[in-house]
């Protein structure tokens, strides 16, 4: 095969793997600014007519989609600040400080991911009911205060700090807690960075556990309002490409923004995992 | 404050959650499996009875578990090779030097990866509608009669297959990528001066080159694949005829409709079990392939 065959093949092969990518997204963008009734027709169109915001409107004034819209901002805001704290502790302490039964401890914690979280869901249902927290943006938050991925990807990065850094802070006296806020901590800001983005993105996406614990539609997170939607609004493509949207768009556009950390902690914590 | 006791304060918030929030409620989830905690239980925690491994005994011999469990299992073992095939294919494309404007083609892949399954879900099961969906659009072009995709218990498995697919590929794709620049380049060079095909450096140098990577990549996309619950939640609801309904679509009804608890806590356990079982044999047979 002439080089410049495989040169055609290769790119005709990519474009039409971005197509095939993106296709669903763009149809999606399209078809929300269409008129009510519009995409259904044959052949199906794939561009409006005339561009209309009416579905986008007809979310928010009338599908409450606005208040979902801030229940997961947040949820997801309120997750990401709170687990990136108590993972970076952890990480840092499993890295670079020795305590008895720290590798046993961190053992432990890696068998701990081979665990579905749906194991737990029942229990945890059941012990938050008790405490008041079905029903109540505390459910969502407060189980998803720690994971056992960040601390693990933390560890990994932290573990390159040279411990000279902290060894000649300690002999100038200076306390643990210094240590950690003012040398090592603006060292972690590439895996913060990762771990944020990384954590944002997963309590924005979540469905399963959220769907079980907050059960009142005040509460409801984009995907939970966008479910219950489709359920009652089957028939409206128009409005449920709008909602689609709404869903889709802050984390594309996160992921756009931050693609390198992203993907830079996607590798960290597989392959060398 | 000593050493030690600083990193203790600082593992203490993590340690507490997991312990509070995880550990404790999977070792509760074992203890509720053989229990009958039921709605009854729920009024009035008097009326738990202890049933050993009744639940268990019940589920296999109840006919919806082992239909669930075969769909779900027609998932993994249909969707896994098709998803890794589909990642391993693009990762190639990606990696081959005649590919140009590479970083826009590997973002445009990995897109739907970080988009939002039910928003996602909901837009293919337009795409996947029968009459103005566009998937039977394009078949109708080269001749196909219309396939009712959700509506068909044989059809909305495969769709909903296609879908992972498509949603889940870029995720291994950028570790493959990873994986394929990490083979010395001379191996290759040395493979072209002997005359290998294309094919023949890929069946001999890229792929057991690739093998661990292979291994890891396909042990996580299997314990994804057996948590599917979204996917069929959005698209068809479990239906047509239960066709679609997976073990967590199953525990997931029995626990928060039905609220049997007892029950759905075994079912839970069923799952990690097969999940622990078949990702663990997937690893020693991996690993004894290593040796040989």
């Amino acid at each position: 095969m002439s080089p410049r065959l495989a040169k055609v093949i290769i790119n005709g092969l990519l474009v039409g793997g971005a197509l095939v990518a993106l296709f669903p997204l763009l149809w999606m963008l399209s078809v929300s600014l269409m008129h009510p009734g519009e995409a259904d027709a044959l052949p199906p169109p794939l561009f409006p007519a005339h561009a209309t915001l009416y579905n986008y409107q007809e979310l928010f004034v009338r599908a409450g989609m606005g208040r979902y819209l801030l229940n997961s901002l947040l949820i997801s805001t309120a997750i990401t600040l709170l687990s990136l704290g108590v993972n970076l502790m952890a990480g840092y302490a499993f890295a670079k400080l020795r305590f008895a039964g720290r590798e046993k401890l961190f053992k432990s914690l890696v068998g701990m991911l081979v665990i579905p979280a749906q194991v737990t869901m029942l229990p945890l249902f059941l012990m938050l009911k008790h405490i008041g927290l079905v029903n109540n943006y505390g459910g969502v938050i407060v189980p998803a205060m720690a994971s056992a991925f960040g601390i693990f990807l933390v560890r990994q990065y932290a573990r390159g700090i040279p411990d000279e850094l902290m060894e000649a802070a300690r002999i100038d006296g200076a306390g643990e807690l210094h240590i950690f806020l003012q040398i090592v901590m603006p060292l972690l800001k590439p895996i913060m960075v990762t771990l944020a983005i990384f954590t944002f993105l997963t309590a924005w996406n979540d469905f399963m556990w959220p769907l079980i614990v907050l059960t009142g539609q005040e509460h409801y997170t984009l995907p939970l309002g966008l479910a219950s939607l489709a359920r009652e609004h089957a028939q409206d493509s128009e409005l449920m490409m709008a909602g689609s949207v709404i869903t889709v768009v802050p984390v594309l556009v996160l992921f756009l923004a931050l693609q390198r950390y992203y993907l830079e902690g996607l590798l960290l914590g597989s392959v060398k995992g | 404050m000593n050493r030690q006791r600083a990193a203790w304060v600082f593992l203490a918030p993590a340690m507490v959650v997991l312990g509070v929030f995880f550990l404790l409620p999977v070792i509760a989830a074992l203890g509720l499996s053989l229990t009958d905690y039921d709605l009854y239980a729920l009024a009035d925690i008097h009326n738990l009875r202890f049933v050993a491994l009744g639940n268990y005994w019940e589920l296999l011999h109840n006919p919806l578990f082992w239909a669930a469990l075969g769909h779900t299992v027609y998932f993994v073992v249909v969707g896994v090779p098709l998803s890794m095939g589909a990642s391993l294919g693009a990762a190639l494309l990606l990696h081959s030097p005649l590919a140009r404007c590479k970083p826009f083609f590997r973002t445009a892949l990995f897109a739907p990866v970080v988009t939002t399954v039910v928003a996602v879900a909901v837009v293919w099961r337009y795409l996947f509608n029968t009459k103005y969906g566009l998937a039977n659009y394009v078949l109708g072009l080269v001749g196909i009669h219309p396939i009712d995709w959700l509506g068909n218990p044989h059809w909305a498995m495969p769709a909903i297959i296609l879908f992972a697919v498509w949603k889940n590929f870029g995720y291994n794709m950028i570790i493959f990528m990873a994986g394929l620049q990490a083979i010395p380049a001379d191996l290759y060079e040395a493979a072209r001066i002997d005359g290998a095909s294309a094919w023949q450096q890929f069946r001999h140098i890229t792929l057991p080159m690739l093998g661990p990577t292979l291994l890891m990549v396909g042990i996580l996309t299997v314990s994804g694949y057996f948590q599917l619950f979204a996917e069929p939640y959005v698209m068809t609801e479990g239906g047509p005829l239960q066709s679609t309904i997976s073990v967590l679509y199953l525990m997931y009804n029995e626990g928060f409709q039905w609220w049997n608890l007892g029950s759905a806590s075994a079912i839970a356990f069923l799952l990690f079990a097969i999940m622990f079982a078949v990702t663990a044999s997937m690893l020693r047979w991996g690993r004894r392939g290593e040796e040989a």
